[in-house]
């Protein structure tokens, strides 16, 4: 057994803490538009809602995102490769709505390297909290118009009757749809890291 | 340095179903989870944008006109990783009910009072040693509807960065001695007992301000620890 401290659930009243927005007054220490000016890349929309085991939608969720800029370099000196995309910080945060509904405005992510140096397929990182999780699920946000998909190291791991749960939809200009279902028939792929 | 995250460490944590908490039984996944590799993606995290952590943000009695009423208290430690070394300049988000145990969340029905001087939230940044600080005021417990006469102890919620996307944890901090320790499935989801108790904050006498605030010190360990050197290093 390890010394770590275990985790608690986000309950249901982190909002003014962590994505007050304009609803409380406190200052927004990350919020959802991670675009900042000059930055490179395909600007693109994520949205979609999160779901519950009976397929309710869960107005009270947390959701988070990490990803890399559009040459797939992460805002993090651990990333050795390059010196990091200052424009771009890869971080974001946004509460669910009454609708379960929630919203990213981002960039495209870049390839980033996988296990013995295979290129990974563009991918975003999403952690999902809520009241009623013990702990935050992680997941990846993949794009359907991208054919590296079919070569991801990590995609292939995934029992293939469940990858689509990973695949965002391009619904119209720039906006990819991917929906969260915590539990049940289109239960979204979780990861154990 | 190069950090490897054992799984093993998860452990600690609560299982995701835990029955006794009844909001989990609907927002469990009920299929195993994917084993995957830990890549780039998963070994890196969010080190900047801590810029909007404003001086006095880790003081939540000072936010407003007044002084919130209530037991004023010094909460700090050390934000470590599993082979004992602080995390530095890592991010901390605190939030928490008033003294009465009321959310300013609009959400929160309790029937106590709100206080006008207090929000109940806060940001730190760890410094070089991984060492943080918040004065706050200690929260009271409150009911909810989980059970009949379900209270929760009183706790403060901490948001925690650390090195890595994989690293990052959110948790609650309780107080010594809460006589609803035994009767609370939040706490309780964690089913080994010296795991939950690292959740428990200490009483600290030493850093005590005399004639101003108790203080409790809640030190917290976060995934990670340095990679085995290889023999031919």
């Amino acid at each position: 057994m390890s010394n770590i401290t275990p985790s608690q659930t986000v309950g249901p009243y982190f909002k003014y803490g962590l994505t007050p927005g304009n609803d409380y007054a406190w200052n927004d220490a990350f919020g959802n538009d991670l675009v900042t000016p000059n930055v490179s890349g395909e600007r693109i929309r994520i949205v979609g809602q999160v779901f519950d085991g009976e397929g309710k939608v869960i107005p009270d969720s947390m959701l988070e995102i990490w990803q890399a800029d559009a040459q797939g370099r992460f805002a993090d000196p651990q990333d050795t490769r390059a010196m990091p995309n200052a424009a771009f910080k890869g971080f974001g945060r946004c509460g669910t709505d009454a609708k379960g509904g929630f919203e990213f405005r981002t960039i495209k992510p870049g390839p980033v390297p996988g296990p013995g140096g295979k290129p990974q397929a563009p991918h975003i990182l999403l952690a999902v909290f809520a009241r009623g999780m013990t702990q935050q699920a992680i997941t990846r946000i993949y794009f359907e118009d991208e054919a590296a998909n079919a070569a991801d190291p990590i995609l292939t791991l995934v029992p293939a009757d469940r990858r689509t749960t990973l695949i965002a939809k391009r619904e119209q200009g720039v906006t990819y749809r991917f929906d969260v279902h915590l539990q049940g028939d289109r239960e979204t792929v979780f990861f154990d890291l | 340095m190069t950090l490897i995250y054992p799984r093993e460490s998860n452990a600690a944590h609560a299982p995701r179903l835990s029955p006794a908490y009844k909001s989990t039984v609907l927002r469990s996944p009920s299929k195993p989870l994917v084993i995957i590799p830990h890549t780039l993606s998963e070994l890196t995290g969010p080190v900047y944008g801590h810029e909007t952590v404003r001086e006095n943000d880790n003081d939540l009695t000072i936010q407003h006109k007044g002084e919130p009423l209530g037991e004023r208290i010094i909460v700090h430690g050390h934000v470590r990783d599993e082979d004992g070394r602080g995390v530095p300049n890592t991010l901390l988000e605190v939030w928490q009910a008033n003294a009465c145990g009321r959310y300013i969340h609009v959400v929160d029905q309790h029937p106590a009072p709100l206080d006008p001087n207090f929000t109940g939230a806060g940001r730190a940044q760890t410094d070089s040693n991984g060492y943080y600080r918040f004065v706050t005021i200690k929260p009271g417990a409150y009911p909810w509807g989980n059970h009949p006469n379900a209270w929760r102890p009183a706790h403060i919620h901490f948001s925690v960065f650390g090195h890595s996307f994989i690293s990052r944890i959110v948790t609650q901090m309780y107080f010594p001695g809460d006589p609803l320790f035994t009767y609370d499935p939040i706490f309780n989801s964690v089913t080994d007992e010296k795991a939950r108790m690292r959740m428990v904050s200490s009483f600290d006498i030493e850093n005590t301000k005399p004639d101003w605030a108790l203080c409790y010190r809640f030190d917290i360990v976060l995934r990670g620890r340095n990679a085995t050197p290889l023999d031919n290093d």
